[in-house]
């Protein structure tokens, strides 16, 4: 099918370096349009934003309308339709944190910002918002930027990250990288492109950590492994590795052995199954 | 129940080791043995071992997980899917970002291991958008354990192979709802799917698959290592094994303490140092904002799925939010509702405009400005919405409203009066000092 192209073109440089990108984002899944929400992460880091030239080029890039690309895009909360501030400032004002005092910190953010939610200052550094729970509620009040972890944020402390964005100055996260990235750096990690950050920061912060070290002081254990080996401590070596690895091409069980992949994947009859119960 | 409450670190064993997101420090603690076993086995050994454990669902619902794989249909030839729901957003739930941040790799064996029990090739793990070190985390584990032989081609030379891509979603709640999820996975909005046919039957791509929740995928390796009876000398004989549980809010010292199922609120709070110095419980959740919400007198309720539910609520994460005396249950009960109304995906009319309606008429109680009769109007919608909607989001908006209503109706005929930040200062629930600026019920620069 021909898809008409109703938007803006990337030049033909940038054009070419997304597609070589959107490849990469399709070779992941066995069906082509499940990448849409990766390259939707994509163009937002090429235009801090899902432009209309972003929209054609997933509409081309995945054999869809872009009618059928802004309804997805218009979906979901994190694809932004106006150009984004360099650095998205959330404030947890979901019933816990704001309770905690997540509400006085949006008071606080957005008098000094002079903006509402999900509006950006004039010189496009902070776009604020108001966020939805983010599953760090032992860490309340919580303040994401750019969807990395500040923990237990008061007033005081979010003001002076905020200040230190528009100052520009790196600001890092309580969990996280060493720096936050922007917008559409962080968008480019969200596509899928792994930016080489995972080792730094902590593995935990105390309260993840609270009720193991609880256990440790007690001594409070699960249930050893039955064979004995319950001392994790000792060492990688798997005891019985030789013997139970099977051997190269000995029947491997009740697995038939469906090929995983695009390739086999389908066929038409499936695909009719699937569009009727979409359609219903 | 057992006499001493302890805790069973299983899962979170490792999470104060040295760089515990590592292949190296996971090895080092014994991780992948249990793949290595599994490859041993036979497929449909594996399955029952996961049946008899006795696991049921983390992500909330508690169906057990070993019968859910046995759902899958026989192998037809064509493909088969696990897809590992991580779209952790449920209000108070906040388990499953930190295991994956301190241990992702438990989570690659659990997939390994599951995939290879349900004949599967290619697996997904759906991540929230919104937690993008996780992400990083997981994406790095997953190249590592291609790239020591733990996924891939022909693995640890067994002949078996895996695929597996982790995916970040960007941003909707109902994505958690795994219907919901499956459409988001194939590029569409996340909206919920007629059931049924149900994903064992027709998910992914309308092929067999399993969705489970990241915490259940996590406990495999632990369950193939040590035996379901090794899974069974923990919890109840309904509830079995170990759970994170997540204790939030005004207690003293918040955070997750993995136990067997069957422990009491009241034995965590003592062990989370109780509500904070000066205070007293009013309120909590067992399960997130959408389970019911208990009281002081549902302290000593085993947290076991049907303990809870007998007491009437939910398990459901495992999301134990703490309020004490100074908040106001008006006042939260209209902020979750404002988040159901915010995340409601519009697909069905008693979802879609019930939220609204709920949303309004506690804004203006919450203000101080309701209607005589508002109360009835609230129960009324909740009982148009629930059951009747196409998912459980829909259920779970009702939920506290109906028990807030239940326990603290004298709450909300004040709202009639008095505007909750009146009746409930809220410079005295926050952990800081501070005076607020702004007027009751009117939330600055909300426009939603």
């Amino acid at each position: 099918m021909t898809v008409v192209n109703t938007g803006r073109r990337y030049d033909d440089a940038t054009h070419a370096r997304l597609a070589a990108d959107a490849a990469q984002v399709l070779s992941r899944y066995p069906d082509p349009r499940s990448a849409l929400l990766p390259l939707l992460h994509l163009v937002q880091s090429e235009d801090g934003f899902v432009s209309p030239s972003g929209i054609a080029f997933c509409a081309e890039t995945l054999d869809l309308s872009t009618a059928q690309v802004s309804a997805v895009a218009t979906f979901y909360t994190q694809y932004k339709r106006r150009p984004n501030g360099e650095y998205t400032v959330g404030v947890c004002t979901n019933t816990l944190c704001g309770i905690m005092g997540g509400d006085a910190i949006w008071e606080d953010l957005t008098e000094r910002l002079g903006i509402g939610n999900d509006e950006t200052t004039a010189d496009g550094k902070i776009t604020l918002e108001r966020i939805e729970c983010n599953a760090a509620c032992d860490y309340a009040p919580v303040m994401m930027i750019n969807w990395e972890f500040f923990d237990n944020q008061t007033p005081e402390s979010a003001a002076d990250v905020v200040g230190r964005l528009i100052a520009g100055e790196p600001v890092a996260p309580t969990r996280g990288p060493d720096r936050v990235g922007t917008f559409k750096e962080v968008s480019r990690v969200l596509a899928g492109f792994n930016d080489g950050h995972a080792n730094e920061g902590v593995a935990a912060g105390a309260p993840t950590l609270r009720g193991l070290e609880l256990a440790r002081a007690h001594g409070w254990t699960a249930p050893a492994y039955p064979d004995g080996d319950s001392d994790s401590d000792s060492g990688a070596a798997p005891l019985d590795a030789g013997d139970t690895t099977p051997g190269v091409g000995e029947p491997q069980s009740s697995t038939d052995r469906p090929a995983a992949g695009a390739q086999e994947r389908s066929g038409e009859q499936e695909k009719t199954e699937h569009g009727s119960e979409k359609e219903s | 129940m057992s006499p001493t409450p302890t805790l069973t670190p299983v899962l979170s064993e490792r999470w104060d080791a040295d760089r515990s997101w590592t292949l190296s420090s996971y090895e080092a603690h014994g991780g992948y043995r249990g793949l290595r076993k599994a490859l041993s086995m036979d497929a449909g050994d594996l399955v029952t071992t996961v049946k008899d454990s006795g696991l049921r669902g983390r992500g909330g619902a508690g169906f057990p997980t070993g019968l859910k794989w046995s759902f899958l249909p026989a192998p037809d030839g064509g493909p088969r899917y696990l897809v590992v729901n991580a779209d952790e957003s449920e209000p108070g739930t906040c388990k499953d970002i930190p295991l994956m941040m301190a241990d992702p790799q438990v989570l690659v064996e659990g997939v390994a291991i599951t995939s290879y029990a349900i004949g599967c090739h290619h697996a997904f793990i759906y991540l929230r958008g919104e937690v993008v070190h996780v992400y990083r985390r997981l994406l790095q584990a997953v190249e590592e354990a291609y790239a020591q032989g733990y996924l891939g081609k022909d693995i640890l030379g067994s002949g078996y192979d895996l695929d597996v891509t982790v995916h970040a979603g960007a941003g909707a709640y109902i994505c958690g709802e795994e219907t919901a999820l499956l459409d988001s996975l194939e590029g569409r909005r996340g909206q919920p799917r007629l059931k049924p046919p149900f994903p064992a039957v027709a998910g992914l791509y309308a092929r067999p698959t399993v969705v489970n929740n990241v915490e259940s995928i996590a406990s495999v390796p632990g369950i193939v290592l040590g035996g379901s009876d090794w899974f069974r000398e923990m919890g109840t004989d309904k509830s079995p094994g170990h759970g994170i549980f997540s204790l939030s809010g005004h207690v003293a010292r918040p955070g997750q303490y993995e136990a067997p199922f069957g422990i009491t609120m009241r034995e965590l709070l003592e062990m989370a140092g109780g509500v904070r110095e000066g205070h007293e419980l009013k309120f909590w959740t067992p399960g997130g904002s959408s389970t019911p919400i208990f009281t002081a007198e549902h302290l000593d309720v085993p947290l076991t799925y049907d303990d809870v539910s007998a007491a009437g609520s939910m398990l459901g994460t495992r999301a134990l939010q703490v309020f004490d005396e100074t908040v106001s249950v008006v006042k939260a009960v209209s902020r979750w509702i404002q988040f159901y109304k915010h995340e409601s995906c519009g697909k069905c009319t008693p979802c879609r405009e019930g939220t609204f309606w709920l949303a309004q008429v506690l804004g203006r109680l919450e203000a101080g400005q309701g209607d005589p009769g508002d109360i009835e109007l609230l129960l009324d919608l909740c009982d148009n919405i629930l059951g009747k909607a196409f998912c459980a989001l829909g259920d779970g908006a009702t939920s506290p409203v109906t028990s807030a209503v239940q326990y603290f109706r004298e709450e909300f005929e004040a709202g009639m009066h008095s505007a909750a930040d009146e009746l409930f200062p809220p410079e005295r629930s926050s952990l800081f000092a501070y005076t607020p600026r702004r007027t009751s019920g009117r939330l600055a620069g909300v426009h939603a």
